[in-house]
């Protein structure tokens, strides 16, 4: 690609970025900015490209472009306002109007000067003569890491430990998720454009989601994802008004959510018996090992995803094996006792064929 | 000659492009600029993805790219039904 | 043949650009909405030209979780809409 083409390819590209970031901070309604938001991941997808890492691109397009939109704007539409929330604007106490400023000031030089430590290590890493940088290390030690993948290798086995700690970061997420209580409520039923799209984009995404989880022991793909690619089908589902969106049932649930957690620990702690230094896999079998891990981090990456977009613990779906559902929870507003009650006893009939609904 | 042809296909498919981002720009009204925005993704995606086909190197490759037309072809008509049918429905109140 | 992609690729990018400006403009959230799908899909042809340029055939898999991924939040946009009170 010939300078000047790449000079303005790159301009345009650094344009776009700026001023979609700013747009995004700078518009009072809460859902223009997660819709500036939504392109902003676009453009950084894009970017990540140009900028030959396809593994963080994959991932950006998938988290950045596709489900943060979705989670934020599911959070959103949850505010009391009618139509456009309005984010709430400082307060207008005059009184404190010197301490505002004073706030507003010291946040303003705090940010110049991460800017500023920013830019230096910046010009740091350009001027980078000949030194022994992490790819080289990285690219001497491939062969034995299971995977030809250098990102892969790097995060399933020479930095294995940083991954199962990211990983019990989700679960700290997902306790948390469930902290905040009852899931809100689902969806109407999808009309016949919306739900023929969902017929066959979530197929399609499971298959995708299959495929980056095995394609990324030797090309940019990997856990997280496919991980994303998965959840991003079950959140359609969901958006479709169906209630089976694939996450599972009662205990399943509680062990699907562990599992990244469990089966690297259980990796670890075998490896550990066997004599071998904590996650250090005999060469023979690390491709083996990073496929198993990788399998049990998809899984639980994309449940703790749906389950952020459900907004808290699944109640439709917290059923165990064999107990009926019970009567509504006394946590309904009491205004809408009155049709929940009527409501409850067809639905109530109609529990065991939730599926049959959409 | 497999190069002139795909030379050609991918220019027909940026002339689509920048006609629909053009009209995107120029023309009055959400539903108006729709049509212009299901040009460009149909039209203008496809002749570059055949361009892209003819010119690559191996069947994966094509058979991917037309994967990813035809997701979009689908997505992007079900997209644009939506969007028109969110904005009725916030203009005449539900 | 690599300077008409890289023209390409230019002209996807000022198409981009342009769909940035509805997006920034667009009196209504459907017309930001809207120009964020052309965004998407400029931005899947611009991965599509810079796996031939870059030679990264791996950019073929980015845009198309891209373009799927674009499907799926204009389908939360107007999902919405659509919100039950009840279960």
């Amino acid at each position: 690609m010939n300078t000047i083409t790449l000079l303005v390819f790159d301009g345009l590209l650094l344009i776009s970025i700026v001023s979609l970031a700013w747009a995004a901070l700078a518009t009072r309604d809460a859902r223009r900015s997660v819709i500036l938001f939504m392109a902003f991941g676009l453009v950084l997808a894009l970017a990540w490209g140009r900028l030959l890492a396809p593994d963080v691109a994959l991932a950006e397009a998938a988290i950045g472009a596709g489900l943060s939109g979705a989670l934020l704007l599911a959070a959103v539409s949850e505010q009391p306002h009618a139509a456009g929330v309005v984010r709430p604007s400082i307060s207008q106490n005059p009184g404190r109007a010197g301490t505002r400023t004073a706030v507003r000031w010291a946040i303003t030089l705090l940010c110049a000067g991460l800017a500023g430590i920013l830019g230096w290590a910046l010009l740091q890493g350009l001027d980078s003569s000949a030194r022994d940088t992490l790819a080289q290390a990285v690219a001497a030690n491939l062969a034995i890491s299971g995977v030809s993948n250098p990102v892969t290798a790097v995060l399933l086995n020479f930095r294995a430990y940083d991954t199962l700690l990211e990983l019990a970061v989700l679960l700290t997420a997902v306790l948390g998720i469930f902290a905040l209580g009852q899931a809100r409520p689902g969806y109407q039923c999808a009309g016949p454009v919306f739900d023929s799209l969902a017929r066959w984009l979530a197929p399609v995404l499971v298959l995708i989601a299959g495929y980056l989880l095995w394609v990324g022991a030797h090309a940019p793909g990997g856990a997280f994802q496919a991980g994303a690619t998965l959840a991003a089908a079950a959140i359609v589902l969901r958006l479709a008004g169906r209630s089976h969106i694939g996450l599972p049932a009662g205990g399943s649930l509680r062990l699907v959510t562990v599992a990244g957690v469990a089966v690297f620990l259980l990796v670890g702690l075998v490896l550990l018996l066997l004599g071998r230094p904590f996650l250090g896999y005999p060469p023979a079998w690390a491709g083996a090992l990073i496929l198993v891990i990788e399998t049990a981090a998809m899984l639980t990456i994309a449940t703790t995803l749906v389950l952020a977009f459900l907004g808290g613990r699944p109640q439709a779906l917290w059923r165990e094996p064999g107990v009926r559902r019970d009567a509504p929870p006394a946590s309904d507003a009491p205004g809408a006792a009155a049709p929940a009650n009527e409501s409850a006893a067809p639905s109530l009939a109609a529990g065991t064929q939730e599926q049959t609904r959409c | 000659m497999i190069d002139v042809l795909a030379a050609v296909l991918i220019l027909l498919g940026l002339g689509f492009y920048l006609a629909g981002s053009i009209g995107l720009l120029r023309l009055p009204d959400l539903y108006a600029r729709l049509h212009a925005l299901t040009k460009a993704d149909n039209l203008g995606l496809g002749l570059l993805t055949a361009g892209l086909a003819l010119h690559a190197q191996d069947l994966f490759t094509s058979a991917k790219l037309l994967l990813i037309w035809l997701a979009v072809l689908a997505a992007s008509a079900a997209s644009a039904h939506l969007i028109a049918r969110h904005a009725r429905r916030r203009e005449t109140g539900t | 043949m690599p300077e008409l992609l890289a023209v390409s690729a230019l002209g996807l990018m000022l198409s981009l650009f342009l769909g940035l400006l509805r997006v920034l403009r667009g009196p209504g959230p459907g017309d930001r909405m809207l120009a964020a799908q052309l965004i998407g899909t400029s931005g899947v042809g611009v991965l599509l030209l810079l796996s031939v340029l870059l030679k990264q055939p791996a950019l073929i898999d980015v845009a198309l979780i891209l373009a799927l991924l674009a499907a799926v939040a204009a389908a939360a946009f107007t999902g919405q809409a659509q919100e039950a009170s009840h279960d």
